[in-house]
């Protein structure tokens, strides 16, 4: 049995609707009960007028009768809607109205939050978009990057089209194995037939590879077999970009057939927008057209695959890792050189790790320096409540004697909290958004899938939520404090000054030892990753970027190489005439561009077990590149008759020198590259090849005018003090002069390729930067605040001190003390803590240890110097503060 | 006793509004009001005005209806009639209070009891 009048859940909900449409209609039921109780009242005078009262006791009487009017009305409410609710919405009217009051403290503290809460967004969507959003192609979890494991070098990387066509044939995985032509080179194409040959980077893909990836083309179709066949028909496929650049968007010009390389080629269909090829696969490259990769014309040039596999439902990346291990040495190519062995493993990872994996740990520290300033701004911002609160602290224990309770007034103090998270995480917002839609357009910088990166649902909830925990964070401290106030110590004049005082103080002082401890560690990252930043920049590349440039030229030798030899010649002697420039020279292959490797050159004369030998990095060159590149050579360069009438010549780096001649000059050796006798003309100095940081591995270079070297394409390289963009335009005009057909490619100051190696890493440690210096400026602007409040409060006390003899230098001097033990505690404690932080950051470290003394020193005395300054201020108002007045006021 | 009134226990008030209802029929706050005074012959503390929240309550749940209509003296007044759910509840409310007081009734009265010999 139920007690009296208990609701049933019916009833319960039958009510809480009824209260919801009654807080809507608070005005009309207002009313209507103002009119209830008029009446009631009325009628009860009637009656006792009745009874033979006299009308004005008639009326007093029904009055008491009555009780209060107000109590009864607002009983009445309060089991009629939602009291909280509107408790909620009361304390969000008296915060507004407190925090219009004071407009200063408002936009100071909006502001620092629109900066912690902002730089958490850009970051989480940086995050978001590397490391936890799926890859935008269909069902991406089962997508997996087949490739051997640890491999140095795409050509270890990828496969021949033979182990490609057994991979698909063979496996029992994978629902499709599908791949790309892994050394398309920036501008490969030219799409001619509208005025100056434009330069275009086209991908060769193999005919499944949508469909694998399950991208549809917004307009028009995927290949057809025929097209990936030699000599199908030809067909293209446009990136979004390139299409809304060079075709306006024109929905017309599917099926239609444009020319590229002077030759018609069909446009199949409009890829989408979402798809970026270079965004995933070649990070801060510009992918303009796609093309069917035709397997015959590659099918002998080794390894040019990269594979990727769309793993069949249910089937695990181990149990395709077991396969890939007994299933790849059976491959055909594999069985006919067991020598090549290296390649015909795998390692097959997914998809997503592949692409974001490497960035995983630089994302990570990035992740946490940026809730380290949000912790700060927090701590700072309790600070700069609790002195708010400390200053209202008579209006607070007003309320509490007028019968606010604590949970009230600490709601009203949170409410206040959330109105200024609130303010600053919608500055925060705006902040973000533009910050990020600047960061998808930055192509410069090689961080994978950036070009996607924007603000999602996802980091709306993120933004959400740690708008919350930041106002809790920062309002509950302050709220406990202000809760606790002593009504009569408050309510006394000059309340504050005693033990309340002093232990807001403490508290206070706490926070920003807290604070200072948290900039330390961010300082101490900071200053690590910029040390190993510089270090990486002090790398000797083994080239000079800083006056070369290279434009890629166009050329047809039709295979021949003395056809070969006149043209190169020609340009380099046309262009080397050119005012300023110092030396010109040709490869085929950049350092830190792309990168090719190809079975190493060996010892002539020894015999080498099955799988021996190393692979090296390969650059085919003109005689002259390597002055333009600005090298440092021993032995001599590759000379125009270094051809097909003369004997097989290389060019070596130390690594490979060394290694294979440990202890005699390679110079003038007889090695063997494949199956030809090469002298070893010359030693150069190792470049850096895949990246700044990375090992040097074995590099050789071959002479462009040897036929067994056969280049792909060529880049011109020059050095010249004038600088690039002065050059450009009659190097420019000179290749148009010598091949009217020269597409008019980009001329890339070689500094570039640098800085676009060097884009993820400085990126990070600018970002890292960034962060440390907001902490450092928030660390001082908290201890600012303490002093600047330590000395107002203790204006009395000085100027007793100072009527008493004590000098206005003394003064000065035990205001700084005080400040400067602050920092010193706090640097203590974040000195140790960073060197545990440190340890965890290794990693991304390049010549730096992690207990860096010079770090450690720098940070110590940037934080004592940005302390000092902080309480200089304060401490210079105490030096002149008038002991008369001061005493006065007492 | 004396002069000290009873203050109402929880929930007994919605108790007596129903009742009220259910034998007097359609009444306004003040008549409910009044003849819950007389009924209870002043021994009562009502504030006459605590009444309203008693009747926006039992209107919330659908247990009263509410109307406004003329009063005796051709007043405007919100008239307040029971529902038939509220029939039922005001029944097993009833049952219940019966049963507790007797029990309360046993209770209290076995400490005399003992207390005798």
């Amino acid at each position: 049995m139920k007690n009296p009048s208990q609701e049933s859940s019916m009833d319960a909900l039958r009510r809480g609707w009824a209260r919801l449409r009654a807080f809507f209609r608070k005005q009309p039921l207002d009313r209507e009960l103002e009119e209830e109780i008029a009446s009631h009242i009325a009628m009860a005078t009637e009656e006792n007028l009745h009874n033979g009262m006299s009308p004005d006791e008639a009326r007093r009487k029904a009055m008491v009768k009555f009780g209060g009017v107000e109590q009864a009305k607002e009983k009445q409410r309060e089991s009629r809607g939602l009291p909280w609710l509107e408790r909620v919405l009361q304390d969000l009217r008296y915060a507004l109205r407190s925090l219009s009051r004071d407009r200063g403290f408002a936009t100071v503290a909006i502001l620092i939050l629109a900066l912690g809460i902002g730089a958490n967004v850009v970051v989480f969507s940086v995050v978001n978009t590397i490391l936890l959003r799926p890859l935008p192609f269909y069902d991406p979890s089962r997508l997996v990057w087949i490739a051997p494991d640890g491999a140095n070098g795409l050509s270890a990387s990828t496969y021949s089209v033979d182990a490609y066509e057994d991979l698909r044939s063979m496996n029992k995985s994978y629902e499709d194995v599908t791949g790309y032509f892994a050394f398309s080179t920036e501008d490969n194409y030219k799409l001619t037939g509208r005025g100056v040959p434009l330069p275009v980077t086209g991908i060769m893909v193999t005919g499944n590879f949508f469909h694998v990836l399950g991208v549809e083309p917004m307009f028009g179709r995927q290949f057809t077999p025929e097209e990936s066949i030699k000599g199908g028909p030809a067909a293209v496929m446009l990136t979004y970009p390139f299409w809304q650049r060079q075709f306006g968007g024109d929905r017309s010009i599917v099926g239609k057939t444009i020319e590229l390389d002077n030759k018609p080629v069909t446009v199949a269909g409009i890829l989408p927008e979402s798809f970026d090829f270079g965004a995933a696969f070649s990070p801060g490259a510009r992918v303009d057209v796609l093309t069917p990769l035709i397997m015959d014309d590659i099918r002998y040039d080794g390894n040019t695959i990269a594979i990727i596999g769309r793993l069949k439902p249910g089937v695990t990346i181990e149990q395709s890792r077991i396969e890939a291990r007994t299933l790849f040495p059976q491959f055909y190519w594999g069985k006919r050189f067991p020598d090549s062995k290296n390649n015909y493993t795998a390692y097959p990872v997914f998809l997503k790790d592949y692409i974001s994996g490497k960035m995983r740990r630089s994302l990570i520290v990035l992740w946490s320096a940026v809730g380290l300033i949000l912790l700060i701004v927090c701590v700072n911002l309790a600070n700069l409540l609790l002195a708010r609160a400390a200053a209202r602290s008579k209006e607070f224990a007003l309320r509490s004697a007028l019968g606010a309770g604590r949970r009230r007034l600490i709601g009203q103090v949170l409410t206040e909290s959330l109105v200024l998270a609130a303010g600053g995480a919608a500055l925060g917002l705006a902040l973000a958004y533009g910050l990020l839609r600047y960061l998808a357009h930055q192509g410069s910088i090689a961080l994978p899938l950036l070009s996607s990166v924007r603000l999602d649902g996802t980091a709306l909830i993120w933004t959400l939520l740690i708008t919350v925990s930041t106002a809790v964070l920062f309002g509950l401290v302050p709220g406990i404090k202000v809760s606790r106030t002593n009504v009569q110590e408050a309510l006394k004049d000059g309340g504050h000054g005693t033990t309340e005082g002093r232990q807001h103080e403490t508290m206070r002082t706490t926070l920003v030892i807290s604070e200072v401890a948290l900039a330390c560690v961010l300082l101490v990252g900071a200053g690590l990753l910029l040390r190993s930043f510089l270090h990486v920049l002090d790398v000797d590349l083994g080239f000079e970027p800083s006056t070369a440039a290279a434009v890629r030229i166009d050329y047809d030798d039709g295979g021949k190489t003395d056809k070969r030899s006149a043209i190169l010649q020609n340009i380099a002697n046309r262009v080397s005439s050119l005012p300023g420039v110092d030396a010109v020279g040709f490869s085929d292959n950049l350092p830190l561009d792309r990168n090719r490797s190809w079975g190493g050159p060996r010892i002539k004369g020894k015999t080498y077990k099955p799988g021996e030998g190393k692979g090296a990095f390969v650059y085919i060159v003109s005689p002259g590149y390597m002055k333009a590149m600005g090298m440092h050579l021993r032995g001599r360069d590759f000379t125009w008759q270094d051809n097909d009438n003369s004997e097989g010549a290389v060019i070596l780096n130390e690594s490979a020198a060394k290694e294979l001649w440990p202890n005699e000059d390679a110079v003038g050796k007889m090695a063997v590259i494949g199956k030809k006798d090469v002298r070893v003309i010359g030693v150069i100095a190792d470049v850096r090849d895949t990246s700044v940081e990375g090992k040097v591995s074995w590099q050789m270079y071959l002479p462009m005018m040897q036929k067994d070297w056969g280049p792909d394409g060529a880049v011109l390289v020059l050095r010249s003090k004038l600088p690039p963009e002065q050059l450009a335009g009659s190097v420019m005009r000179t290749l148009r002069d010598i091949n009217p057909n020269q597409a008019a490619v980009e001329f890339r100051p070689m500094q570039r390729l640098v800085e676009h190696a060097l884009s993820p890493r400085q990126f990070f440690m600018l970002l890292v930067g960034i962060f440390a210096g907001l902490g450092l400026l928030l660390a001082s602007l908290g201890i600012y605040g303490v002093i600047s409040y330590s000395v107002t409060r203790r204006t009395q006390e000085i100027g007793v001190r100072m009527a008493l003899g004590a000098s206005p230098g003394n003064v000065q001097m035990g205001v700084l003390t005080k400040t400067l033990r602050m920092t010193a505690v706090g640097i203590a404690v974040g000195a140790v803590v960073s060197l545990a932080v440190a340890n965890l950051i290794a990693s991304l470290l390049f010549g730096t240890r992690p207990t860096d003394p010079m770090t450690f020193i720098a940070m110590t005395i940037v934080l004592g110097v940005v302390a000092a300054l902080a309480g200089y201020l304060p401490a210079r108002r105490a030096s002149r503060i008038n002991p008369m007045v001061a005493l006065r006021n007492e | 006793m004396g002069d000290e009134k009873l203050d109402l226990l929880q929930g007994t008030l919605d108790l007596m509004v129903l009742q009220t209802l259910a034998t007097m029929g359609n009444m306004h706050g003040y008549g409910i009001a009044r003849r819950i005074e007389q009924v209870s012959g002043d021994e009562v503390l009502l504030n006459q005005g605590t009444i309203y929240a008693a009747l926006v309550r039992l209107q919330q749940r659908g247990w009263i209806d509410a109307e406004w209509g003329a009063s005796e003296n051709n007043r405007k007044a919100k008239f307040y009639s029971i529902t038939k759910r509220g029939l039922k509840q005001l029944a097993d409310d009833t049952a219940y209070w019966m049963r507790l007081s007797g029990v309360m009734g046993r209770v209290l009265a076995m400490g005399q009891e003992g207390s005798e010999p």
